[in-house]
């Protein structure tokens, strides 16, 4: 059954055609989506009947605290597929701080001058910075997996591109250009090297079914406020055995076993990773959001999204032809999301995003923090629209329309 | 669309159509400069020829947005023939006018380096400058505004450095 977008919408306030201030076209999930109510009443119902530290009181409410917090870790571990959700889903900040952890814990550990870590170059900063700073650092080796012309990932050299690397740190899926990456021969390749895989799956859990026991990747991060969930809420999920290797990540309260004055033993998983008080409240919203997910359905979310991208699509290319390149892969529900990078007209993005704004449309422009990409493309910055599943045809409408004003008033 | 039209006014739109002073300088003898905005990826780069303390000529190259774009064909027009005493006073007049709060601050602050002393040219007198006053109701499009002025001033620091 498909998705009713407009019923859908009703449970999200910002998305309300009666929002003060006017009602919006919100095009720009891949940056951070909408959250429904369920998920605003999940935390405020904390904070308003239950708030208390978490693994500290011996009271009832922060027993229940607790309870709501560990209870939030399995649903989104079972959200995807990580075969020990209890041990093996350390909340982060976001994925930026999930994959800087690996970077800064396992990676410093294992990694010496000439060690190669293979990235690609439709990375994310998020899944470059921490890279080139090793780099920078203690002089590894980054390799990049080069962008097709296809829009796709050039897997042709990878053997000799992965020889010799010790971990393989790839996108899922692009926040760019709509690539959705094909893991299983990159898996297949780091294996035979003996390389681990870290996946940046920001742009992919949110919108179709991901199950960790099967895809082969050592690390995957994941965002909260991508997935109907709040700020300030991420996951890392490593194989239980690499996070007991691992050396801790940050040091303070929560994460130790004990601390004496000459020196301190660390926690059991997951809290190892988790100095300090954590985001408690936005883990229950994160919670609350992989249920609302999960009753609608991701399978139901992809094929609405991957619908809908090839609507908009079409729709771009007959009304405006040549006007407008689209920066990503053709139309194919599983190689392709519903991320949508364009460049119009000889219009600078800023001034696309700027009209289109004043008709409460709702995009980005810029360079989408992957400025090597940018350079792969030739451009300095894009127009993005992305959709998710609160999105519908009268939006990609309302785009299209709103492009033949921008064009009118640049040409 | 009230307020589309007082961001992009048409003296703007000219000037992002038909730059003016756009181009390369050979550098050296022209002193090269580049400026970045890290939001939204625009870069420029003005070439500056300053002869005995006179702007001579300058040119303005890069990619930006249409106000990055018509700031700097305005500045590189406004500034062309001026002496850096009086360019420096036309960015402080500028950048006086892309902040409201700099404005209310007055001319006493004195953070704004080699300039601070300078004779501030009032508002009025920028000419059609004055079109890009519009973009302080965008606050995320002042930056475009300001990358040309901001590198031109680092260009000047630099040549002054340079001299010195």
């Amino acid at each position: 059954m498909s998705i009713d977008a407009r019923a859908i919408r009703k449970d999200f306030p910002l998305l309300s055609p009666d929002r003060a201030g006017g009602p919006v076209v919100y095009l720009d999930s891949a940056a951070s989506s909408q959250r429904p109510r369920a998920v605003l009443d999940a935390m405020d119902d904390y904070y308003t009947t239950t708030h208390a530290n978490v693994h500290r009181g011996v009271y009832a409410i922060a027993e229940e605290a607790t309870r709501r917090y560990e209870a939030a870790r399995v649903a989104v571990g079972r959200f995807v597929g990580a075969p020990k959700p209890a041990t093996e889903i350390v909340f982060t900040k976001n994925v930026t701080e999930a994959i800087n952890l690996v970077a800064y814990t396992w990676a410093r550990r294992e990694l010496r001058r000439g060690d190669v870590v293979l990235v690609s170059e439709i990375e994310h900063h998020a899944n470059l910075v921490p890279w080139l700073m090793l780099a920078e650092e203690r002089g590894i080796e980054l390799r990049y997996v080069p962008l097709g012309t296809d829009y796709h990932l050039d897997l042709s050299d990878l053997d000799r591109l992965v020889d010799g690397a010790r971990l393989v740190a790839v996108s899922a899926a692009s926040n760019v250009l709509g690539t959705v990456v094909d893991l299983e021969p990159i898996v297949a390749a780091a294996r035979r090297a003996g390389a681990l895989v870290l996946a940046d799956g920001a742009q992919l859990v949110p919108h179709r079914p991901v199950d960790l026991g099967s895809i082969g990747v050592d690390f995957f991060g994941f965002t909260g406020h991508k997935m109907l969930g709040p700020t300030g809420i991420g996951v890392l999920w490593a194989r239980e055995e690499l996070l007991d290797a691992m050396p801790p990540f940050l040091g303070g309260g929560e994460m130790i076993r004990d601390v004496r004055v000459d020196g301190f033993t660390t926690n059991d998983l997951p809290w190892k990773f988790e100095a300090g008080t954590p985001p408690i409240a936005e883990a229950i919203g994160l919670g609350a959001a992989v249920e609302y997910l999960d009753a609608i359905g991701l399978e139901r979310v992809h094929e609405h999204e991957a619908a809908l991208a090839t609507y908009a699509l079409d729709r771009l290319r007959d009304a405006y032809g040549d006007e407008i390149t689209i920066f990503g892969p053709e139309p194919d529900p599983q190689r392709r999301s519903g991320v949508i990078s364009f460049s119009f007209a000889g219009v600078h993005p800023h001034d696309v995003a700027q009209v289109l704004d004043t008709r409460g449309i709702c995009v980005r422009a810029g360079h989408h923090c992957a400025k090597p990409l940018m350079r792969c493309l030739g451009v300095g910055a894009t127009t993005r629209a992305s959709l998710y599943l609160y999105n519908d045809e009268e939006d990609v409408d309302a785009l299209v329309d709103g492009l033949a004003e921008v064009r009118d008033l640049f040409a | 669309m009230s307020g589309l039209e007082d961001l992009y006014r048409e003296i703007i739109l000219d000037h992002y159509r038909s730059p003016r002073n756009r181009g390369e300088l050979p550098a050296p003898p022209a002193h090269r400069v580049e400026g970045f905005n890290p939001l939204c990826g625009d870069e420029i780069v003005v070439f500056l020829d300053v002869v005995d303390g006179v702007v001579v000529d300058l040119k303005i190259s890069g990619q930006g947005c249409s106000i990055s774009q018509s700031s700097a064909s305005m500045m590189s027009a406004a500034v062309k023939g001026r002496s850096v005493e009086e360019a420096r006073g036309l960015v402080r007049s500028f950048k006086a006018m892309m902040s409201i709060h700099e404005a209310q601050l007055g001319a006493e602050d004195g953070d704004d380096g080699p300039g601070a002393a300078t004779p501030v040219i009032a508002p009025d007198d920028l000419g059609e400058l004055a079109a890009l006053q519009g973009v302080v109701k965008f606050p995320v499009r002042i930056k475009c505004a300001t990358l040309s002025w901001n590198t031109l001033v680092q260009g000047l620091d630099e040549l002054e450095a340079a001299r010195a």
